[in-house]
């Protein structure tokens, strides 16, 4: 009995390897960095700075991993973000217009230029490289234009709020101050709700036929994420709680992890992405999910241009310059296929974060900007080379 | 006899599985020896470990060819010797011609610079021995199939072949070139080449092999010796499956019932070259609880009517009707035509009927994603209940319907290309090619659903290029031929020559 659910544990390993992969590689960078740092890493300041200055490429990495799962790529995501901080450094700043009518509008201008783009790709079958370059010109460019070639700034309190706010301490005064107890109860909850979640899951599985995971692997996962979470929010708690810019981000998360691995949505889009002849001939409108996608890729550099001008104040005509190569990068690290049909919302979370760890460890170690992109060059081919040896092998 | 190879005692294991058990192999010098087998029996195995895809060292046993022990490190090794394999997917370039195809990592050059006219007078003489006439610049994706497994075999001529291998050659050609090609390969054997021919279709193995091997689960069971004429083709079979197959078609009694979709006036022009007529003003029908063939040669127009009628998928410029139950509907989207209760069923499996990589879960339930979701949120619970129902009623042979579609057998695929479409709940399937490239045992298991299928009143359309298979299976086959419907014959009617005379006759 209990060799059998060994052998089953290691089986269940080996074919899972890719998934479980990077999450080992990502704790191992960081207690890399954790040690080189003497702790600095792990610090509750610089874990919520990590945080605020990674944001913006996990909210990309999210809506990129549909497009790259439906087969197609968007290189224009860094000029939209460029463009959108400007569009509403101009609203906020320049015509004063409140908060709430900026950011609304902001997001429905990414979405209608992902739509724009979008259009080309899937009605017109113009290859989504060639249309997104396009684009990366198109709004680098407007950005410059709608700038004037200078920066804009700063920007009202309540619009910073969104990348610089903290949740506020709902039950504070109970540890004067010191201790954010709200975001510490919020990780608590996400702790518990996770593996509660995870089995009603399995139960509903079970009812129709054998779980593949193994109990025992299922138990070890959550328990290690639960820790984890439970000790970032306690470490975030100890410093001024959580981000809001983090709870845009767990949200995302969530509502993509969702969309996925449980819709029929998401379902045909990995279809899509993996054998576009064969879902079309199974009555999958592949035209109108990959412009769907990309709609949704311009809503999120529409966001992420959004937090971005708020975290820096001020919307700069260089502003998400080269982004569109972190996003893609995070991706692949995570795991996705560049031919489609491959890919996890949670790989490329944990692809950005590798990236963002690095980016932070070496700059706290003092490494330069030079060395620091070669080094992040090798981590993004040695991942994919991890990849394909993986599938060569299997 | 002086024998060109043997194979001694070769055993290769794959994580899991013993692959070949202890087969022996031999080849006499200046014969076609055939080998045999259902998919999976451990061909085209073999036939990689001979030709070093497999090298040296990662299998147990011997190769002797030419009486010497070789010890092939990879194809080039085996090249050298003059073993050339010709496999089933044919490796061309599409967009060079056949001279640059014919010579491509081979060629006639001086310091890297080619020598065009020698090439070119080379591929002269080449194709010329295989019988093509064609010029050597023509691009290999301006001829058809049947020309392009000649390009393949002008190639390995090229090179100096002692041992030629053809795995699968005929599976894609059409009658008239399948003969071709065995003509040839006769023959090479006049002139003295010697071939192995891998090959699923026992009436042209019958017609030119010396002697045929029979590999069954990774043994080599028997090796007949066809010089006296006493081989049948159902011994043959009986070796292969390790049974005796005395009906290749499952008994049925027809129950037929109204009429079920009518199709009137279909016409559809070439994607391509919009004057091109494909489809020309086709009527056929089809009722309940009737199996209904369409006979015809490759190009035909048979799966351009297909795919034209199923949601547009094909053609331009396409007009007539598809009635249900005697009321016009409309199938002018893949989603729409399967609202009207239809299924198409490709013959192409892997390029347009499955995601390779997705699970055998993912690949049933996509064509019908609704019937196990709820509000767009899928219930993974009730699509695996699904997938289990029809492992278990279809006979998909995996231990699990988590198992990646990739890692299945030819005729494997196939199940569950057809549960895809039976969770769909489809009035009216048309099948294109249901058995191309399975194994025997595995096509009785699908003439066996197709049965099941018209007995519980489903209509059946049947596309298939093997003539057989249609008189077997069928209650009424059209003839169709350059697009036209040329005429239709009972099954109590029909026959091989007059299907053959309809063909023709037009």
């Amino acid at each position: 009995m209990s060799e059998t659910s060994t052998k089953n544990i290691s089986y269940y390993l080996r074919t899972h390897m890719r998934e479980y992969g990077m999450v080992l590689a990502l704790i191992a960078i960081m207690a890399f960095f954790q040690y080189l740092t003497d702790g600095v890493l792990m610090k509750p300041v610089n874990l919520t700075n990590l945080f605020l200055q990674n944001s913006y490429v996990i909210i990309m990495a999210v809506g990129m991993l549909l497009v790259i799962v439906g087969g197609n790529i968007d290189l224009s995501v860094g000029s939209v973000v460029g463009f959108i901080g400007a569009l509403a450094a101009v609203m906020a700043v320049q015509w004063d217009l409140p908060t709430v009518v900026v950011v609304p509008v902001c997001l429905v201008v990414g979405g209608l230029i992902g739509c724009a783009q979008g259009y080309w790709v899937a009605y017109w079958r113009i290859p989504s490289f060639i249309v997104t370059l396009a684009g990366m010109l198109v709004f680098r460019g407007l950005t410059l234009a709608l700038l004037g070639g200078a920066s804009v700034g700063p920007f009202p309190a309540n619009f910073q709020l969104m990348s610089s706010g903290f949740v506020p301490d709902f039950f504070g005064g109970l540890i004067e101050g010191r201790f954010n107890v709200f975001s510490m109860a919020l990780g608590v909850f996400v702790a518990v709700l996770l593996p509660v979640l995870g089995l009603r899951a399995r139960a509903k599985q079970a009812r129709f036929a054998a779980v593949e995971e193994p109990m025992a692997f299922f138990a070890a996962k959550h328990a290690l994420a639960g820790l984890a979470i439970l000790y970032i929010a306690y470490l975030l708690s100890t410093y001024r709680g959580l981000p809001n810019v983090l709870i845009i981000m767990a949200v995302l998360i969530a509502i993509f992890t969702f969309v996925t691995n449980s819709t029929t949505i998401g379902r045909r889009i990995y279809a899509m992405g993996g054998n576009e002849k064969a879902a079309q001939l199974s009555g999958i409108n592949t035209r109108k999910l990959a412009f769907l996608t990309f709609a949704n890729m311009g809503m999120l550099a529409g966001l992420a241009g959004l937090v971005f001008a708020a975290r820096l104040n001020t919307a700069t005509p260089k502003a998400g310059f080269a982004f569109e190569l972190d996003v893609i990068a995070a991706v692949f690290i995570g795991g996705a296929s560049m031919s489609g049909g491959v890919g996890k919302i949670i790989g490329a979370v944990v692809g950005a974060l590798i990236m963002g760890v690095m980016n932070n460890g070496m700059s706290i170690v003092g490494v330069g900007i030079d060395w620091q992109q070669v080094i992040k060059g090798l981590v993004l081919l040695a991942a994919v080379i991890f990849d394909v040896y993986n599938k060569n092998k299997a | 006899m002086d024998t060109i190879l043997e194979m001694r005692n070769i055993t290769k294991t794959f994580p899991g599985v013993k692959a070949l058990d202890d087969v022996n192999l031999k080849v006499r010098r200046g014969e076609i020896h055939a080998l045999c087998g259902e998919n999976g029996a451990g061909k085209s195995t073999l036939m990689k470990v001979l030709s070093g895809v497999y090298p040296h060292g990662t299998y147990d046993g011997d190769i002797l060819f030419d009486d010497d022990i070789q010890s092939f490190k990879d194809i080039r090794d085996s090249e050298a010797r003059g073993i050339i394999i010709i496999h089933q997917e044919l490796a061309l370039v599409p967009l060079l011609s056949i001279a640059e195809n014919i010579f491509l990592g081979n060629e006639l050059s001086e310091n890297g610079v080619i020598n065009w006219p020698k090439t070119f007078a080379r591929t002269t003489e080449l194709l010329g021995k295989v019988g093509l006439r064609e010029a050597p610049n023509t691009l290999v994706t301006n001829i058809g199939v049947g020309k392009q497994q000649l390009v393949e075999i002008a190639k390995a001529l090229s090179k100096e072949v002692k041992l030629l291998i053809l795995d699968e050659p005929t599976s894609s050609l059409q009658e008239n070139d399948s003969q071709k090609l065995l003509d040839l390969l006769i023959e090479f054997r006049n002139q003295g080449i010697t071939s192995i021919l891998i090959s699923h279709k026992l009436n042209e193995i019958s017609r030119v092999a010396d002697r045929i091997t029979v590999i069954r689960d990774g043994k080599a069971v028997s090796t007949l010796d066809c010089l006296d004429g006493q081989i049948s083709e159902d011994d043959i079979v009986k070796d292969m499956v390790g049974r005796d197959m005395a009906h290749r078609y499952p008994e049925r009694t027809p129950n037929i019932g109204a009429t079920m979709m009518e199709v009137r006036n279909w016409t559809c022009y070439h994607p391509l070259h919009p004057t091109q007529k494909l489809i020309k003003d086709v009527h056929i029908d089809v009722a309940a609880g009737e199996v209904v063939g369409i006979a015809g040669l490759m190009g035909a127009g048979r799966t351009e009517l297909a795919m034209s009628i199923f949601g547009k998928s094909y053609g331009h410029n396409i007009s007539g009707d598809v009635l249900m139950h005697g009321k016009s509907v409309d199938v002018s989207t893949v989603q729409r035509a399967i609202a009207a209760g239809l299924a198409y069923v490709t013959e192409d499996r892997k390029e347009m009927g499955l995601i390779l990589d997705e699970s055998i879960t993912t690949n049933i339930t996509l064509a019908n994603l609704p019937g196990v979701s709820e509000h767009g949120v899928l219930n993974e619970g009730a699509e695996r209940g699904v997938a289990e129902e029809y492992r278990q009623k279809i006979n998909i042979r995996t231990p699990n319907v988590g198992q990646k579609v990739i890692n299945l057998s030819g005729g494997n695929q196939q199940k569950v290309v057809l549960s895809k479409w039976l969770f769909a709940g489809p009035e009216v399937l048309i099948l294109d090619e249901p058995t191309r490239g399975i194994d025997v045992g595995a096509k009785y298991e699908i003439y066996s659903i197709i049965n099941q299928l018209a007995a519980d009143g489903k209509g059946v359309i049947m596309i298939s290029s093997e003539m057989p298979e249609l008189l077997g299976m069928c209650d009424r086959i059209y003839v169709m031929n350059e697009g036209e419907i040329k005429g239709q014959l009972a099954a109590s009617d029909a026959s091989q020559e007059k299907i053959m005379h309809m063909i023709l006759k037009g």
